[in-house]
């Protein structure tokens, strides 16, 4: 490794720093916006003090994005909107002009280049709320321990709630995310609507695998419930069935430990967690349907079921209310009758607890000076 | 007849479809090798087409465990990804993820945009993630002998991008758009973002903790980056001193909004009254929820006194069941929040490599440990807003120094019994 590098050559130089990649309205007016209204669904208006005045136009897109299509927003923000653009937490495109002249020409070209509809905004002052596009995962596209695919199922559940993203006509803020299995890469564990992909069967143990590739003492202990065993004669691990939860971490561990069933893997559905502090602390999801089958390639029972619930609350929610101010206030016997879904003996919380400690941390910045 | 008669029901209907993107780049891939381009794989995202199709029929996943491949002098940031239909479709065999270093707030310029795609052009499949859920830009598929020189070029771009994190390492922080376009950061999230960067590539490039660490940066309690539910170490703006109300701002909005039952009601402390001339609110009894303040913009702001809470210790369920972070900093002001995060941070780190459990994330860790040594660590008081509300039973360990001396206390020591103080061992001496 004596090789002389080349005298661009470096490592650990970080990211572009972040003013570089400003609009120079936005250097400008950098911490001195005075308000932001949404003028209509997927543009929002912000105004400084300065008077400068900045429009955002919201686009929503699968997350996974071809090159090609990157490089047709690049050809429309170097038209319209002096060559910048950025991204939101949901996977939301945001096409950013002071010229308000130009709106109705980026939203239809954008659409017609791209498919990306616009909206995904909401107007909290006239309490009229957009659904946001989902959060989620790889699934089958490119992960190794997805129950559930994840793309194929967001596009199901979107098509169906469509006119949600691009209309503002919801309650309150409703957050739906999606997670292929209990890694849960994502905040799918406080949303408003979660779907989650679970096992529901233990591990298959592959002992040729086990042997070449896996450290039997830390996939042992990788098991939450010391339900995995070494058997150091033959080198392998062995599964107690009754102590197994099927979570995984073992198989994150040791490729010998694949926990795949087609048959039996599948989607849970929570509900009613939230991470802003509007109003309510942060809560985190509870689960309301314990298992879905995989139904490729449009999954129509856990749309039909999220559709449900996604009613029941936009049907009967009040102004503000998100999904665990909504429950709250009926009750969860009301909410299981409203959504149509059948309590069973799986939801109630049979998982070691959590330290009774944890109960008494507030979670959250919703405290007084 | 059709190769892939499951994926073509996936375009059907109004939202973007996933499946349009990856037959489009099947087709401009190949375009682009037919014009003469220097394309290297070009037919990697049809494979992937072809792989999906499989995976939609057996309703399971074909990918295999990542072997470890990386870029010289890092340890994270590449997330190997092979085939077990490899021999079936060589052309996605091996399919690694390259994370890249988002700018924070995710802005671009189409400038950095199009370097970025041409290089995926040439050494990839041409399949991104905008974003991958930590925030990372993600290149999706490419072999283990083109991440070198995909790097190399990477390096040499204007300006150049750098990997993010993966694996137990610190993985890439990520922040809302803050003060570059929302009137409620209390705090630079971006400059904050970008600071802790820069500070930590060291930790953020090599693996080397019992587990991951995820810092999330947003400027308001409204959290659009959701770091409540899923950093370790969540900064959170907020304010200490009033709310600033502009009432004639508040009389304007009086004339279309109820400001009684949609402001006043839902003010979860009944802080504010409103008497139709005057807002006004009770900021010793307001908690910062952003409930007025998000429904009128124009006429409420954060208070003046501004900086951020940090929250501990959020993940996701697994294993020991999900948390949301909860307060270990009530405040830090805002121009001091690069020094004290750091001075926070780094012994929590010593702590957790030293003591931590292999796979045990920080608060898990915490939950092990407890709030007493924690605070000890990063030499942080106790403060009552850290709890909902104190303990429920009497079972508290104390501090030698608060012990009186007694026959009994001495009897112990001749008898060399150690029994446990909220005193670190180090600090004994």
């Amino acid at each position: 490794m004596a090789t002389e590098k080349p005298s661009w050559w470096k490592t650990d130089f970080g990211p572009p720093k972040y003013d570089l990649f400003l609009p120079e309205v936005v250097k400008k007016n950098y911490g001195k916006w005075a308000y932001h209204e949404v003028i209509r669904p997927g543009v929002i208006k912000r105004v400084a003090e300065s008077g400068d005045t900045v429009y955002t136009i919201r686009f929503g897109t699968p997350r996974l994005i071809s090159i090609y299509t990157i490089r047709e927003l690049c050809d429309i923000a170097d038209k319209y909107c002096d060559g910048h653009l950025r991204w939101t937490s949901r996977h939301n495109v945001e096409l950013i002009t002071t010229d308000e002249s130009k709106i109705d020409d980026i939203i239809k070209e954008v659409q017609e280049t791209t498919g990306f509809p616009c909206g995904g905004t909401w107007d909290a002052p006239h309490a009229k709320y957009g659904l946001s596009n989902i959060i989620h995962t790889q699934g089958w596209v490119h992960c190794h321990t997805p129950a559930i695919d994840a793309s194929g199922i967001v596009k199901a559940i979107m098509d169906e709630l469509y006119e949600y993203f691009t209309e503002m006509k919801l309650p309150a803020l409703c957050r739906i995310s999606l997670a292929c299995c209990a890694n849960m890469c994502g905040a799918v564990h406080a949303s408003d609507i979660s779907i989650v992909g679970i096992h529901r069967t233990p591990p298959l143990v592959d002992d040729d695998a086990v042997r070449r590739m896996c450290e039997l003492p830390t996939t042992a202990a990788s098991c939450p419930n010391a339900a995995i065993k070494v058997k150091a004669k033959e080198k392998t691990l062995e599964v107690d069935g009754e102590k197994c939860m099927f979570c995984g971490n073992c198989y994150t561990m040791c490729p010998g430990m694949p926990l795949f069933d087609p048959e039996n893997d599948g989607a849970a559905v929570l509900v009613a967690g939230k991470v802003s502090g509007a109003r309510h602390d942060p809560e985190l999801s509870k689960v309301v349907v314990p298992w879905i089958p995989n139904e490729p390639p449009r999954w129509p029972t856990l749309v039909s079921t999220i559709k449900k619930i996604f009613l029941a609350w936009a049907n009967n929610a009040k102004k503000h209310e998100r999904m665990i101010e909504f429950i709250e206030r009926i009750g969860w016997e009301r909410f299981f009758e409203l959504a149509d879904l059948e309590f069973s003996w799986h939801l109630i919380d049979d998982f070691r607890v959590p330290p009774f400690a944890y109960a008494s941390y507030r979670v959250g910045t919703n405290f007084r000076w | 007849m059709s190769e892939t008669p499951l994926l073509d029901q996936v375009p059907d209907g109004p939202w973007p479809s996933f499946v349009r993107e990856i037959r489009k780049t099947a087709e401009g891939m190949e375009k682009a090798k037919a014009e003469g381009k220097d394309v290297k794989m070009p037919g990697c995202a049809k494979g992937l087409l072809k792989q999906l199709e499989i995976s939609y029929k057996d309703k399971k996943t074909h990918w295999k465990h990542g072997g470890i491949v990386s870029v010289v002098g890092y340890g994270g940031g590449v997330i190997g990804r092979y085939s077990d239909l490899g021999e079936e479709i060589p052309e996605v065999h091996h399919f690694h993820t390259i994370r890249v270093n988002q700018p924070a707030g995710w802005f671009y310029t189409t400038k950095a945009l199009r370097q970025l795609c041409d290089a995926w052009e040439k050494w990839g499949s041409g399949l991104t993630n905008m974003h991958g859920s930590t925030g990372d830009f993600v290149y999706l598929g490419t072999k283990s002998e083109h991440l070198q020189p995909l790097f190399e070029e990477m390096m040499q771009m204007d300006p150049p991008f750098d990997i993010g994190g993966s694996g137990s390492d610190l993985r890439t922080p990520s922040a809302c758009m803050g003060p570059a376009l929302c009137e409620f950061a209390c705090y630079d999230t971006l400059d904050l973002c970008y600071d802790l960067t820069m500070e930590y590539q060291n930790e953020l490039h090599r693996p080397m903790w019992p587990y991951k660490f995820k810092f999330k940066l947003s400027g308001c309690p409204n959290d659009c980056v959701a770091a409540k539910a899923r950093s370790d170490f969540a900064i959170i703006g907020t304010w200490k001193d009033d709310i600033q109300i502009d009432q004639e701002a508040v009389k304007e909005y009086a004339k279309w909004m109820d400001i009684e039952n949609e402001v006043v009601k839902l003010c979860p402390t009944g802080a504010i009254t409103w008497d139709g001339n005057e807002l006004k609110i009770d900021n010793k009894n307001c908690v910062r929820c952003m409930h007025c303040i998000n429904k009128m913009p124009k006429a409420l702001k954060p208070g003046k006194e501004r900086g951020a809470t940090v929250c501990i210790g959020a993940k996701a369920p697994c294993v020991e069941g999900a948390i949301i972070g909860w307060v270990a900093i009530p405040f830090i002001p805002a121009d001091k929040l690069k020094e004290r995060v750091k001075e926070i941070v780094e012994p929590l780190w010593e702590w957790w490599d030293d003591e931590g459990k292999f796979r045990e994330r920080v608060g898990e860790f915490l939950w092990r440990k407890g709030m007493g040594e924690f605070l000890r660590v990063i030499g942080q008081d106790a403060d009552v807003r850290m709890i909902k509300h104190p303990r429920t039973n009497p079972f508290m360990y104390f501090e030698k120094s608060e012990l009186r001396p007694s026959k009994v206390v001495e009897e112990h020591t001749k008898r060399g019994m150690k029994f446990k103080t909220l005193e670190r061992e180090e600090e004994e001496e």
